[in-house]
This record gives C-alpha cells, structure tokens and sequence, in this order.
C-alpha cells in the first residue's frame, strides 16, 4: 500500500466554515443526505440539552460526577450515525450523549455516574461496550470484536472512541497494530478536545496532528474539523465504509474542545484563559450547523422549535426518572463475581446479610 | 491410560478443546509455526490452521485485550502469556477488564478465556523468566487461579478451565513441564477444578502445597516416613476457589500444618492459607501453623537459585519445629528476642 493512501490531509477536512457558509471540501467526501443533517440537529440540541441537565443533576447531588462533552456534539452524533445497529461502539466515560443519542435508556447511561452500578446497560442488546475509564484499554477490546464479527462472517463494524490524552497510552498503540495486522473493521475515532484534564495537547504529542499515528501502523488516517458535523459525519461514513468492505482499520482525529471542565470537580480556569474558551465559542458545532442548514433552506424555524421543545421534554423526563434515588441491593455485590458464587462468597453474603440484621 | 509429560498433556488437552469446540481459539506470541517456547502448542497451527492457532504481535496488554474483545464476541480464547514476568504489561487489562466485566455489566456479559502462564523457576532461567506471580491474581476478585502439579491435573483443569464460563489465570510450573505422569485424557472426567487432592494420607502432620512445590512436599513425606513421621500431603490444584474444606478435614485430623510455596513468602498465597487454617483449626493445632517459602527477594540469578527455592530439607527442618516434643521453637524465640 502507497504511503500517500494512508496520509491525512494535511489540513482537517471540512465542509463548513465557522461562520455557516459552505466551504470546498476536498475530493473524495460526499456531502451526507440532508434528511441524516437534520437528524444529526435534531440529536445535536437534544444531546446539548442531556449534557447540560446532567451537569445540573450533578450540582443537585443527583450525579456523583459527570464528564460534560458541551462542545462536541458533532463528534458525539456524527460518531452514532455513522453506525448501523449491527454496529458495535466501546465509548469513554465522556460518551453519553453519543450513548443516548444511540437510542440508550438515559437512567441506564447515567447508572455509572449516578453511582448505582458501574454498567447500567446491556452491551449486548445494545452492541455498546461498557463506559471506559482505564483510557486507551478499549480500543484494543474493539478489534477484538471487530475481529469476532469477521470471524462470524457478520459485515458489523467497531467504532472505538478515544481522547487526545488517551492515544498516549500504550494501549491506543498496540490496538493500532494489532488491527492493522488483523485486517480488523474498526473505526478509530479520536475526539481530539484539546485537554486531558488539564494538560494540554502540546504536552501530550508533538505529531503535526494525531491522526499521523496511523501512518507507521499502515492505517489509513484523516483529520477533520470536529464541530463541523456535516464533515465529521462525512469522513466517518467513509471510515466505516471503508472498514465494512475490507479495506481494514481507520483512524479519524476530530479536532474539537471541551468547553466545559474535566467534570464538575474540575476547575478549567487554573490552566486555561477565558479569551481561549470564547475563541471555541465562535466555532460551536450547533450554531454553525444551524446556520448551513437554514441558509439552504432545509431547517425552517419551526423546525428548530421543535427540536428545542423536543430536548426540553426529553430534559424533563431525564430529571424526573433521577430524582428519585437509585435503588440498590446489597446483596447483589456478590453475584456477579462469578457465575457462580465460590464458597467464600457465600460465607461473605452471611456475613453481610447478619450486618444487616443488626 | 497414557504416559505423557505436563507439557503433552497441556498440549493434549488445547486439541481436544479446539477439535470439540470451533468458539476454542489459541493465540499469543510464538505459540503458532513454532509451538510455543515450551512446545505446549505444538503441531497446533498445522491441525488446525492459522485462524484456530495464531501468533500475535509482540504486546501482551495487546494480547489479553484481543482476547477480552473476541470472548465479549462469544469466542473462547485461551491465550499464552510466554513467561510469568512477560504478562505484567498486560496486568492493568487483566486486573481492570479481565476480571471485572461480568461485575461491571451485572452478568450482562461473561469472558470464558484462559489466561496460561509458564511461572515459577527451578529450570535455570535468567531474570524475568521464572517470578512467582500467582498472589497478584489470586488477589483479583473475578479471577480463577489454577496451578496443576501432574500431568492428569494439567490435561483437565485446563480442559475445565476452557470450560469455565469465567475467566481463569492457568499457571503453568515450568520446572514441571518435563515431569512425566499417567494421563486419562479422553478417559474420564476428573472434578478437579475447585477441589484440593490428598496426594498422600497421613496422621502426624499436614503438607499443603501447590504447583511446583507439590513434588517437593511429596519428597519431604517420602523422607519423613523413613523417618517414622507419617506426613499428609495436599495438592490445592486451584488457588481460587479455594478448597478450605479439604484443606481444613487434613489439619484437624493431624493437628499440625505446614504450608509450602515458591514464592517469596511476604503476603503471599501461603499467608492466605495459613491464617485460613488458624481461624478454622485453632482448637485441633498442636502448634503454629509454619510457612515455607521463597525469600522476600527479586528471583535469584541462575546459580544461586538453589539456595532460594524451598527444598524437602527446608521442609523437614519446619516439620520438626511443629512441636512434637514439646520443645520450644527456638527460631521463632530467636527472632522475637532480636
């Protein structure tokens, strides 16, 4: 394979400029189908409005941390409908709104945060790995799936998300190689936010941009512009393509930011100046897609309306469902050691069980 | 009944789990073409070709995560790690996603895979070849650990291990490798997995040992009965679960234990047992239950081995302070005294 196959583009691929208008992409991306653009902003405003409710349930102690991806909404969305159903996703803990856009109970997503379980959804019913917090040791999970699929003869692909902090970890590296050397269908998507916690990418990676880590693996790579949702969802309708035909892995880096804090234990403003977030302010993925779709002609402003009503509502119910406190059973702490509890584990339970008897 | 060393009988029991079950994969570095380094996979590529039994890149974290995602795909994979100090890259993979995903995902999801490690030394290896490793995983709550000492053992807990619905550690005693045993592979079934074995009944005094301290246990009652001691030794098989019932019946019918492992001795597995046999047998024990271990040193180079590794000499002299005369132990008060 000629290296040149494999390179990025030299500058992130986008479609739309900050200010809305339409820009020339480069050749070989197809401009997505507007009914799937509406669809992605009618998620977007819904997945914005989840995030900020789940940021106040925090503060309300309804939450015991949450992980805000305000500001990459486009990579959140373009990441779920680039995906089938059959479609496998191993997200991080900052994908909840990709999860819920991809149609997952919201209590169930928020399980881990709210603190009653650590999963609270079936990654089989729903082909969505557990929430990641070890960074990177996902992604090497995903070509083992991928690899799982092609072995069933199923034509599924895996789309592993991953931070610019965790393409550090040894991990990233050897989930690279490892479906490079398999031939594995899995999407590598790295939403590049500029900050793991607080350090910043320059100290992170001197790569001229992330998605060159590809190249020495033999994966073909791409780098978009993350808040631009019609270019991101281009790129990535491309990488699954690309890996469902047996072209083999992809690796797409999105540059985007955390306009928020790490989570609400953070505070952003001890490494990062107020003039930098505002600059990101400018290029918000929802105001820019609004803005293209609405210049075209294909988003009315009823059409906004309602979306807004609908996220509203959606908020509404997500607050309702976690006012109340999880329930949680005790006992339950010993049944999924293993299948069956070993002798000990039982003697344990006892033990728990006369605790609580007193 | 055949005659095979550890080594076949692993690698007899690999091919009658790839040839009764397709989900049976094998992979890890070295493991295809060549047979591993240890020859436990061999002829394994050739029978079943390169999709069954397959080398990996060169990253063992790489390796056991691979696994995680193909078991998560309803494969049964059964992956080498080449020595015991190889697999500690992979440990955050083992210790975060190996043994926690059927909890995590409250039994939403399972991983069957075997994790298989040559450990322990005794066979001349030069650093990072022979660590005994087993406590970081018996630690582990969601893994199994196993450690078989005969070659029929090794033929069925790993068959039993490939078998189990959940993840299991199968560590391999690589001095053992070579020992050569009566096999029932294809025979029967033995209920090995989980249980403990009396290798030898006797009345005076317990051995309790496992993986390559059981031939050691087994020659230090071979010495004692000339000298008229009558030694029980047990072979635990598995370290978690843990037999405390078989364990327990031997102490309270002698009255006397010693626990055996290779490994450096400080919180280790043999502190497990020991205080295990205390809380459960305090009113049969004659006298303190004794450890024989390691020392609490980085694995010795080749030459010096010997004087680490724990012999039948260094059992027989803990035997003989378990109080039979009445006696005090005058190394215990020693080390009290300084």
């Amino acid at each position: 394979m000629s290296v040149d196959v494999l390179l990025p583009s030299p500058v992130p691929v986008r479609f739309v400029a900050e200010d809305g208008t339409a820009v020339q992409p480069p050749t070989g991306y197809q401009v997505p189908a507007e009914e799937r653009l509406l669809e992605g902003f009618r998620r977007m405003v819904v997945g914005r409005r989840f995030d900020r409710q789940a940021t106040a349930l925090t503060k309300q102690g309804r939450l015991a941390v949450y992980p805000s991806s305000r500001g990459q909404e486009a990579c959140q969305i373009a990441g779920v409908l680039a995906l089938r159903e059959d479609d496998w996703l191993f997200p991080t803990y900052r994908d909840s709104v990709a999860l819920v856009s991809r149609g997952l109970d919201p209590v169930e997503v928020l399980t881990l945060l709210r603190g009653g379980w650590h999963c609270g959804y079936d990654p089989v019913a729903t082909r969505v790995a557990p929430q990641c917090t070890p960074l990177a040791t996902q992604t090497i999970h995903a070509v083992g799936m991928a690899d799982a699929l092609r072995r069933k003869g199923e034509d599924g692909v895996v789309m592993a998300f991953i931070g610019d902090g965790g393409t550090s970890e040894g991990d990233f590296h050897e989930a690279l190689n490892y479906a490079a050397v398999l031939g594995a269908p899995v999407v590598f998507f790295v939403q590049n936010n500029k900050y793991a916690i607080s350090v910043p990418l320059a100290k992170q990676s001197a790569a001229p941009a992330l998605a060159y880590k590809g190249i020495g693996y033999g994966i073909r790579s791409e780098q978009v512009d993350g808040n631009d949702l019609v270019a991101v969802l281009s790129v990535l309708d491309a990488a699954v393509e690309h890996a469902r035909t047996g072209g083999g892995p992809f690796l797409v880096e999105a540059h985007t930011y955390r306009m928020d804090p790490h989570t609400n234990a953070d505070d952003a403003t001890r490494y990062r100046d107020r003039q930098e977030v505002e600059r990101w302010e400018a290029a918000d993925p929802l105001a820019r897609l609004e803005t293209y779709l609405r210049e075209r002609g294909v988003l009315t402003a009823d059409a906004v309306d309602a979306a807004h009503e609908a996220a509203e509502k959606f908020a509404a119910q997500v607050r309702q469902d976690l006012n109340a406190d999880p329930e949680a059973d005790p006992f339950e702490l010993f049944e999924h050691v293993f299948a069956e509890a070993t002798p000990q584990l039982r003697e344990q339970r006892a033990l728990l069980a006369s605790e609580l008897e007193d | 009944m055949t005659t095979l060393s550890m080594a076949q009988a692993l690698n007899a029991a690999l091919r009658d789990a790839l040839r009764e079950d397709d989900r049976v994969l094998v992979f890890g570095e070295d493991v295809g073409p060549l047979g591993g380094v240890f020859r436990v996979t061999d002829g394994l590529t050739k029978e079943f070709g390169e999709q069954r039994c397959f080398d990996t890149p060169l990253a063992e974290a790489g390796i056991v995560g691979l696994a995680v995602g193909l078991a998560m795909g309803g494969f049964r994979p059964v992956i080498e790690m080449q020595f015991d100090a190889f697999a500690y890259p992979a440990f955050e993979q083992i210790a975060s996603h190996v043994a926690k995903l059927r909890n995590r995902t409250r039994g939403r999801l399972s991983l069957p895979m075997v994790i298989r490690i040559p450990y322990a030394g005794g066979i001349g290896g030069v650093e990072h070849h022979c660590d005994s490793s087993e406590a970081y995983y018996a630690h582990t709550p969601g893994l199994k650990v196993v450690t078989p000492a005969t070659a029929d053992d090794a033929y069925w807990l790993l068959r039993d291990a490939i078998a189990d619905p959940d993840p299991v550690v199968f560590m391999e005693p690589k001095r053992l490798y070579w020992s050569k045993g009566e096999t029932s592979a294809g025979d029967r079934r033995a209920a090995g997995f989980g249980r403990a074995a009396v290798l030898r009944e006797g009345r005076d005094a317990t051995l309790v040992a496992y993986g390559p301290t059981v031939p050691v246990a087994l020659e230090a009652a071979e010495a004692a009965a000339r000298d008229g001691r009558d030694l029980e030794v047990v072979d635990l098989r598995t370290i978690v679960p843990f037999d405390d019932a078989t364990v327990v019946a031997s102490v309270r019918k002698t009255g006397r234990c010693v626990v055996i492992q290779e490994a450096q001795g400080f919180a280790g597995v043999g502190a497990e047992i020991a205080a295990r046999v205390q809380e459960r047998c305090f009113h049969s024990l004659a006298a303190p239950v004794l450890r024989v271990t390691g020392f609490d040193i980085p694995y010795p180079p080749p030459i010096l081995e010997h004087s680490h590794l724990p012999d039948a000499d260094r059992v027989l002299d803990a035997v003989d302070r378990l109080q039979f005369d009445d006696e005090p132990d005058l190394l215990h008060l020693a080390g009290e005294a300084s």
